[in-house]
């Protein structure tokens, strides 16, 4: 036991340094990813709500695929398939040589692509949350489309969606340990190296685990207070309007 | 597009689909028993309770991955558990994989679960009551039933995961779908075509299931189908 | 792999957007960069600091110092090495990757640098104790053909482990298909793993590499046994992969093997990594 503790802590032959940079980079990995998901989720659920027939088809074999099919295959896609098309790319543009992704890319845009399908699903239903007469009272203030959008639509549609996307957010969270079969260090990756090198497999999962409780845990209560704030100020029979 | 390549990769990827069946039904069923199980104990008096508290905490809070690695390389490590009787089964990829997923799917089904018994009206269990029924026929007829009817639809959704999940035995050397998939690409370089393959098998999956489910649903619910007065 | 140069990997995500690869053109080559899978001990893995070392840092360090050129060596996954190359990541492969006909349909190689047989790790409990030990040239197909006949009935149902697509995974499917269950892992560090906690009955690799299965906590359970297989499928030795354009490079990694062959350094390197000399045989 104390062996175990020397191996995952700060000393020479400890990995406790290592295993906070690999929580570092899975932190940051996942938050481009959700960022890539929330622009993803963002058009498609314009596309369903507004679009034409065509971006509504297109945006619904989207969520339908993305949701259907396991992220492992799509990070493969991403990783084995990205240079491929992008050499294609390159070279139909007149570049010369070979392209590729590294594996922080391919992450971001696998599972960033992934999530956007849910999270597409998450604002649609936070825009159709939002009571109708809201909308139409902006309009008789004489709103412009931008300003209703900045000052009505996008802060009512975060306050229903918000919920949902904190679910998103820990899913982007635990699939991010996908990405360690791209080779980038992330957390899961490094976790796996150390069980590996070490011959004390258990005691580097269950500190995974702790590491992975910890990230969630936190992240949940930002989700969370954030949630507070965006109904601050809400009264307190707004339950009224939308039924 | 190579049809002949298409084909192929086609025949090799389903040959591993009995193995994903078998995987994610297996993992489904069990998991939705043990679902079952931790949701009543939640629902009951405390010590229980809190340990079903903790255990969907812990389990949800991780990835799944993980799980699988802990219970595949983590627990191989120890003696004890290489001498134990458990050791036959933990011994393989197969039954590893298996227990990863149904703990995990365990987890997220009893919450699913747990929103259908409190979804039962209270009027249903004291009619049963008032009929003089003993609280396990009460479980057995009243209240479980309307539970799991109401859990149904949202739990289509976690089997859906599931069968999304079984790609991850993959990583612990199981050949079912996606690790074929992934011998194929890192064979051949053609992660587009292999991709368009395992994806549509994928995607035929989760839609039987879903229809599947929704069969089910209207099954069990007689009193919403249309004609019926 | 860890040890990306640490401040490089942590970096990424500031750059990541933009992050294709420079594009490889033609050039005189004053910096290589070359790729190894930093879990290959002791051809190439990672010290307790993150560090990459072994055989190949060592041997890479002096073939960049006789070609004159600076050499950056980042680690990059097995399964991803060969598409990387091509792909412009990285310009020189060194992980003790062996040439064989398949591969050279893809890439090309320098000369071999070192040339090991493959051969089998088992639990010196288990059951596969007692495989028949001596060399064996695939090139000779009677010999070859006896040898398959003697070791079927004594594999027949086992579970053997390899690591994916390796010319020892090409070996099991050539000569034992249908007699013994292949278990395929992403790394050498896992099978090892699974071979140590019982789970498969003997994994198969390169004698050069168990060097370090054995040296591992947990390696005293585990011996070498069966035949030392070399030629045929298993090709002449490991190389530098290279891209085949780059065929000014190819003739600048030969030219200096064959150096470092010609002083010892190469057969110093090996006896003080491997214990035995693992150069080529030509």
């Amino acid at each position: 036991m104390l062996a175990s503790l020397t191996l995952l802590g700060f000393g020479p032959t400890g990995w406790g340094l290592q295993l906070l940079r690999a929580t570092a980079m899975t932190l940051a990995v996942s938050m481009a990813a959700y960022a890539v998901g929330m622009a993803f989720g963002a058009l498609g659920a314009w596309a369903k709500l507004a679009g034409r027939r065509p971006a509504r088809l297109l945006a619904e074999a989207y969520t339908t695929i993305l949701r259907g099919i396991p992220d492992l295959l799509v990070i493969y896609l991403f990783y084995f398939g990205g240079s491929q098309v992008l050499t294609a790319l390159g070279h139909a543009f007149g570049g010369e040589g070979f392209f590729g992704l590294n594996g922080f890319t391919v992450g971001m845009l696998a599972v960033g692509t992934v999530s956007g399908a849910y999270q597409t699903e998450v604002l649609r239903a936070g825009y159709l949350a939002v009571p109708k007469g809201e909308i139409e009272a902006a309009r008789m203030a004489g709103m412009g489309r931008l300003l209703m959008l900045r000052r009505i639509i996008f802060p009512r549609v975060l306050r229903f969606a918000l919920p949902g996307m904190g679910n998103v957010w820990q899913q982007v969270l635990k699939e991010s340990t996908l990405i360690s079969v791209t080779g980038l260090v992330e957390l899961m990756r490094q976790i796996h190296i150390g069980a590996g090198s070490t011959h004390d497999a258990f005691a580097f999962y269950l500190c995974g685990f702790a590491l992975y409780l910890a990230l969630t845990t936190l992240s949940g209560l930002v989700f969370r207070a954030w949630e507070g704030w965006s109904i601050k100020g809400e009264p307190r029979v707004a339950g009224r309007m939308a039924a | 597009m190579d049809t002949t390549f298409l084909l192929d990769t086609l025949g090799q990827l389903l040959s591993g689909l009995p193995l994903t069946l078998e995987l994610a039904g297996i993992s489904i069923t069990a998991g939705m028993v043990l679902a079952t199980a931790l949701a009543l104990l939640r629902t009951g008096p405390r010590p229980g309770a809190w340990f079903v508290r903790g255990y969907v905490y812990v389990l949800r809070g991780t990835p799944l991955l993980l799980q699988i690695f802990l219970i595949y390389y983590g627990l191989g490590q120890f003696d004890w558990v290489r001498h134990s009787l458990l050791w036959p089964f933990l011994r393989q990829p197969y039954w590893c994989a298996i227990l990863a997923l149904t703990l995990n799917t365990a987890a997220y089904g009893s919450e699913i679960i747990r929103g259908g018994l409190q979804a039962v009206p209270a009027g249903a269990v004291e009619a049963g009551r008032a009929a003089g029924m003993s609280r396990r026929l009460l479980y057995r007829r009243i209240v479980l039933p309307l539970a799991l009817r109401q859990a149904l639809p949202a739990y289509s959704n976690e089997m859906i995961s599931m069968i999304k999940a079984t790609s991850l035995a993959s990583i612990v050397t199981m050949m079912e779908l996606s690790g074929i998939a992934y011998a194929i690409i890192s064979e051949t370089y053609r992660a587009l075509e292999v991709f368009l393959c395992a994806g549509a098998i994928y995607l035929t999956l989760t839609f039987l299931l879903s229809r599947a489910v929704a069969f089910a649903e209207a099954w069990l619910n007689p009193h919403l189908r249309a004609g019926t007065p | 792999m860890i040890r990306l140069p640490r401040l490089l990997a942590l970096a990424a995500f500031a750059v990541a957007p933009l992050a294709f690869a420079a594009p490889a053109s033609a050039k005189d080559w004053k910096t290589v960069t070359i790729a190894t899978e930093g879990a290959f001990m002791p051809y190439n893995g990672h010290d307790a600091s993150g560090k990459l070392v072994g055989f190949e840092i060592d041997l890479i360090a002096d073939l960049c110092a006789r070609m004159k050129i600076t050499c950056n060596v980042i680690a990059q996954d097995w399964d991803g090495i060969i598409p990387g190359l091509n792909a412009g990541k990285f310009d020189a492969i060194m992980s003790a990757m062996s040439i064989t006909p398949k591969r050279m349909e893809v890439i090309t190689f320098s000369r071999p640098y070192t040339q090991s047989p493959s051969t089998f790790a088992v639990l010196k409990d288990g059951p596969l104790a007692n495989l028949p030990v001596n060399r064996l040239s695939l090139d000779d197909e009677a010999a070859t053909e006896a040898a398959v006949k003697v070791l079927t009935p004594l594999l027949k149902g086992k579970v053997v482990g390899v690591q994916v697509s390796t010319i020892q995974a090409d070996l099991l499917a050539k000569y034992f298909k249908g007699v013994v269950e292949v278990r395929t892992y992403k790394t050498t560090e896992e099978h090892d793993l699974d071979l140590q906690a019982g789970r498969v009955d003997a994994v198969i690799g390169s004698t050069s590499y168990f060097v370090s299965t054995l040296a591992k906590p947990g390696g005293d359970k585990v011996k070498l046994a069966g035949p030392l297989f070399t030629g045929g499928l298993l090709g002449k030795g490991a190389g530098v992969g290279l891209r085949k354009a780059d065929t000014d490079l190819q003739a600048m990694f030969t030219t200096a093997i064959n150096a470092a062959l010609a002083d010892g350094t190469i057969k110093k390197l090996s006896l003080q990594w491997f214990k035995t000399d693992i150069s080529p045989a030509n």
